[in-house]
């Protein structure tokens, strides 16, 4: 336990301390803000009086989720890649400390980052309600599922940052398929009737889609965490791999 | 204190470490020697917990490395070929993550660091950062951070690859102030093994050579020393009494050169009683001894002697 706080605390002081953490950050809120505004602007002229968490905070979440899907490789890359690089994994694997610490802390590490993003979010909700307050249960549900999305994609990254020791591959490998996987669905009428089942069940849109309207359901709650738990899974084995690989 | 116990390790189809089985006693400090490629980093990961036997087991102080990592790990302090270590961390900010995660917090963990950066003669550069460090400083901080902790057991690959002779120097003299800990350390460097340890084992082609000490180890393998002489007389004469001297194998008339006298090569598994005899035969026959020279043979020519013995091509070279 005291290895894992020394290694999620190392891990934050590296995030903090190199600039990709604040242009990742400056990035993610230009672009959230650019949503929150135009979609603040579509939302007055063509659909005031309407159900506010329908018709513009889904719309909103939909956004930030897709910023979201760029801003995650980003922090995920370096991880276990940049490890592997530097060869400073085989020291931190002989330390100590468990494999699964090694995960906890860097996957928490991640979160941490990029839980601050979206607290530095709740300024728009903050805005709007000053001015015209909205009920906010709905809003707090949309938020659960950006949080766990969140979740899926950092994992995701974790894994994908294990398999190389080049930053740039890890992050795009991890980028592509997210936005894949969002893309899936986007247009049901192309999908054949035979795929369209299976592809609703993957697609990361129509799982997330629920949430943003404000509504929390089991199954979708379940599907990310199932697919947190594989990643962390694959992770694990990809490190414990060095025992009959013989490699680092 | 570390007993490795037929230790084998394959990668696919390439046997890496073939069968070694050697120990280590408490507070001896131990070289592995091989050239490289010969399976002592490999061993050396499985030592550590990094990579897991193919078959056989370490003991270190009692506790299976593969079955108890963390307890194994705990007593090990380990510098890896490659000192790789956080460039955006200073010196003692490194050092004090790796007191955390060995289990130090508080008054505890500020000792341990302030401790090895003492040791290490790292004060100077103490708040650089790690990426900016000379190779020589950077060893250094790789053998710090093996003795944050103070570990009972410590297992260092390779201490003084690449460095410069100056940096060399100064790594060996720290690596001599670790004397009373066990010690593990490899190298392909003969003299650094004889002159730092007090027990060889050696390796080559994931083979184990021989096991003992420094002296042991070159009686067992028969070395012969070289006495050469100058003397002023005449050469077949000379030739035939040198011959004739107690324990000699084998004389030979060494190449000439513009110095008076004629010079000889005589060898004998043990130089003192040649030298002893020599010098009355010469006066005896009235003749001139200008020059006697002994070399006894460096752990060098013993350790190609023995890799040239072992060197059947079955096993193929993995690092």
């Amino acid at each position: 336990m005291r290895a894992f706080v020394a290694l999620f605390r190392k891990e934050l002081r590296s995030y903090f301390g190199s600039p990709l953490v604040y242009l990742v950050a400056a990035a993610f809120l230009a672009y959230t803000g650019y949503y929150f505004h135009t979609d603040l602007v579509y939302f007055i002229t063509f659909g005031f009086g309407l159900n506010i968490m329908e018709n513009f905070w889904s719309i909103l979440l939909i956004d930030v989720r897709l910023v979201l899907i760029f801003a995650i490789p980003l922090l995920t890359m370096r991880l276990l890649a940049e490890e592997r690089r530097l060869g400073t994994l085989e020291l931190l694997l002989t330390y100590p400390l468990g494999d699964r610490a090694v995960v906890a802390a860097k996957l928490g590490a991640c979160l941490v980052v990029v839980g601050a993003l979206l607290a530095a979010t709740l300024v728009y909700p903050a805005v709007v309600f000053h001015v015209q307050p909205f009920p906010l249960q709905p809003l707090v549900a949309g938020y659960v599922g950006l949080i766990l999305f969140s979740v899926v994609c950092a994992s995701y990254g974790l894994f994908i940052s294990s398999l190389t020791d080049s930053q740039v591959l890890a992050g795009f490998l991890t980028a592509l398929p997210l936005l894949l996987l969002w893309l899936l669905s986007w247009n049901e009428a192309a999908a054949s009737p035979d795929a369209l089942p299976f592809v609703r069940a993957v697609s990361l849109f129509n799982h997330f889609q629920p949430f943003s309207i404000g509504v929390i359901e089991a199954r979708d709650v379940f599907y990310f965490l199932y697919l947190t738990a594989v990643f962390v899974w694959a992770t694990l084995r990809v490190l414990e791999s060095r025992h009959w690989r013989g490699r680092r | 204190m570390i007993s490795v116990e037929h230790l084998t390790k394959f990668y696919g189809a390439t046997c890496a470490v073939d069968d070694v089985s050697f120990g280590v006693k408490r507070g001896e400090v131990a070289a592995l020697l091989g050239p490289n490629g010969s399976g002592k980093s490999t061993l050396m990961r499985m030592l550590t917990g990094y990579f897991a036997p193919t078959s056989g087991r370490v003991l270190v102080d009692g506790v299976d490395v593969t079955e108890r990592p963390a307890v194994a790990r705990g007593r090990i302090g380990y510098l890896p070929e490659q000192v790789a270590l956080y460039p955006e961390l200073t010196v003692t900010r490194y050092l004090a993550f790796v007191a955390e995660v060995k289990g130090l917090v508080g008054r505890r963990r500020r000792d341990a660091v302030a401790g090895v950066i003492e040791r290490c003669g790292l004060g100077d550069v103490a708040g650089r950062l790690t990426g900016k460090l000379s190779k020589g400083y950077r060893q250094r901080v790789g053998l710090a951070q093996a003795l944050v902790g103070d570990p009972e057991v410590l297992v260092l690959d390779e201490p003084t690859v690449g460095l410069d002779p100056v940096q060399t120097v100064e790594m060996r003299a720290l690596l001599r102030t670790l004397a009373g800990r066990t010690v593990l350390l490899s190298t392909h460097i003969l003299s650094e093994a004889s002159a730092l340890c007090s027990r060889i084992v050696i390796m080559s082609r994931g083979h184990l050579l021989a096991e003992d000490t420094p002296d042991a180890l070159a009686k067992r393998l028969g070395g012969v020393a070289r006495i050469t002489v100058r003397i002023d007389g005449p050469t077949a004469e000379v030739s035939a009494m040198l011959e004739t001297l107690p324990g000699v194998l084998r004389v030979e008339r060494a190449a000439g050169d513009e110095q008076p006298g004629e010079r000889f090569a005589i060898f004998a598994h043990e130089p003192a009683p040649v030298q002893r005899a020599l010098a009355g035969k010469v006066v005896e026959r009235g003749w001139t001894l200008l020059e006697v020279r002994t070399e006894t043979p460096s752990l060098e020519d013993l350790f190609v002697q023995l890799l040239a013995q072992n060197a059947t091509p079955k096993a193929a070279h993995v690092g």
